[in-house]
């Protein structure tokens, strides 16, 4: 009775199991414990405390608010990324989510775990922004642009951060490890997320450049990360 | 289908800890491994699995067809962490479990009346006992099917009338042509079944 038909193989099972794990990340995200609100908190904190060490200068505070504004962002980003698979390290979850990857890539479990973590842990910091960007005197348009480059950036922090966080999976304290691994590749992330923040409003500056430069970087991650985690994961199985 | 372990040799942290194993399990067959610990049940379990690298030797599954290439794809691997996220509750993650790897045998109140939990379903998994957390565990073999069992001491924490229970349960697996390696201490009410001892030279 057990070995009925031969299940056919089409890709809407496989979209079915990645939206499985996509929903049980999303879970415990936000339910005690999973930490969303811990990114969300730091970014209000970093943000509220620049005005009073800055001073009274609210044009100093608007030029260098986008700027403060990523800053911001991506520590908070990164504040979360090294229990991205050591919690399913610890309680076994990584072994199911090995063997079930046997039949499709492991870069794909990767990606459906970044996305999710994405949406719970760094998409409340890019709703955030525009309301932060209160404390750092920003205008509207220079606040709304931030948030969008953020959006366009983030998710390129949270693909190399994944890379980071495979690597060091099996290290009891990774966490600072993590952040130090991934840096120098997120740099250019934000290089070019603060130069389209400021594009926004610095009358002569092309917005588009350095704003689709930031879009690539997040495509380009999104495949590379993945991979390279994956990888990593394989092999770092004990 | 026939699981076919040869001269498989094993390591942890570079130190070998057997080699020279080699069995081969056909439909029905099950495989118990005894050994003291440190022998390295564990290790063949997790190398048969896929999970390790062999230092030596080969595993393959001959015969599953296109459907179970290999025994990482065709098995069920319970190892001494129970796979389960404390935050969720029990039926959560029995239906991701279910989901996620496809092929839906029982669904995940059926799994649970079979390993007799069926009150606990909506409860965070984190709130359980051991024992109940392993009952559960083995609840999670249930609800998607797989052709190889690979148990590292399932009955741990288990109590008296659990075990009988996951020995039905093993025995109603074997009969339906399923495959079972389990490591062990405690005999697990399987007649017929195979012993390989670690920690001599890897005889059957």
């Amino acid at each position: 009775m057990l070995r009925m038909v031969p299940l056919p193989r089409f890709a809407g099972e496989d979209l079915q199991r990645m939206l499985a794990l996509y929903i049980r990340d999303l879970r415990l995200g936000v339910r005690a414990g999973g930490g969303a609100l811990v990114g969300v908190l730091f970014f209000l904190v970093v943000i509220t405390v620049a005005p009073f060490a800055i001073g009274p200068d609210m044009n100093l505070l608007s030029r260098i608010g986008p700027a403060m504004l990523w800053i911001g962002a991506l520590l908070a980003s990164l504040l979360g990324l090294d229990r991205l698979f050591q919690a399913d390290r610890e309680d076994g979850s990584l072994d199911l989510l090995i063997i079930g990857s046997s039949r499709h890539m492991m870069a794909l479990v990767v990606f459906v775990k970044c996305l999710a973590h994405w949406t719970t842990s760094v998409l409340p910091l890019v709703v955030a922004a525009p309301l932060l960007a209160l404390f750092m005197n920003m205008t509207f348009d220079s606040a709304l642009g931030t948030a969008l480059t953020l959006l366009a950036g983030t998710p390129a922090i949270t693909f190399i951060g994944a890379a980071g966080a495979a690597v060091a999976v099996s290290l009891p304290r990774g966490g600072l490890l993590v952040t130090v691994l991934v840096l120098p590749l997120v740099i250019p992330v934000l290089i070019f997320g603060v130069s389209a923040a400021y594009a926004v409003t610095a009358e002569p500056d092309p917005f588009l450049p350095p704003f689709l430069m930031l879009c690539a970087l997040t495509l380009f991650f999104a495949v590379i990360g993945p991979f390279a985690a994956g990888y990593a994961l394989k092999h770092a199985t004990d | 289908m026939r699981l076919v372990v040869e001269n498989l040799a094993g390591d942890r942290g570079g130190e070998p800890v057997f080699d020279r194993v080699s069995f081969a399990l056909s439909d029905g067959e099950c495989l118990v491994v005894t050994g003291e610990n440190g022998s390295g049940k564990s290790t063949l379990l997790r190398i048969v699995a896929g999970l390790l690298p062999a230092s030596g030797g080969s595993v393959r599954l001959d015969g599953g067809g296109e459907e179970w290439p290999d025994v990482m794809s065709a098995c069920h691997y319970l190892g001494d962490r129970n796979a389960m996220k404390p935050a969720l509750t029990v039926a959560e993650n029995l239906s991701f479990r279910q989901e996620f790897l496809g092929r839906p045998f029982l669904s995940a109140e059926e799994a649970l009346e079979e390993v007799a939990l069926p009150s606990v379903a909506s409860l965070p998994f984190g709130y359980l006992s051991t024992g109940q957390r392993r009952r559960v565990a083995i609840a999670g073999l249930l609800v998607s099917f797989r052709p190889v069992w690979l148990l590292d001491e399932p009955t741990a924490g288990l109590d008296l009338g659990s075990e009988r229970r996951f020995s039905a349960l093993m025995r109603a697996h074997l009969e339906e042509g399923g495959i079972i390696v389990a490591a062990t201490h405690v005999p697990l009410g399987i007649e017929g079944a195979k012993e390989l001892v670690m920690g001599g030279d890897g005889r059957e």
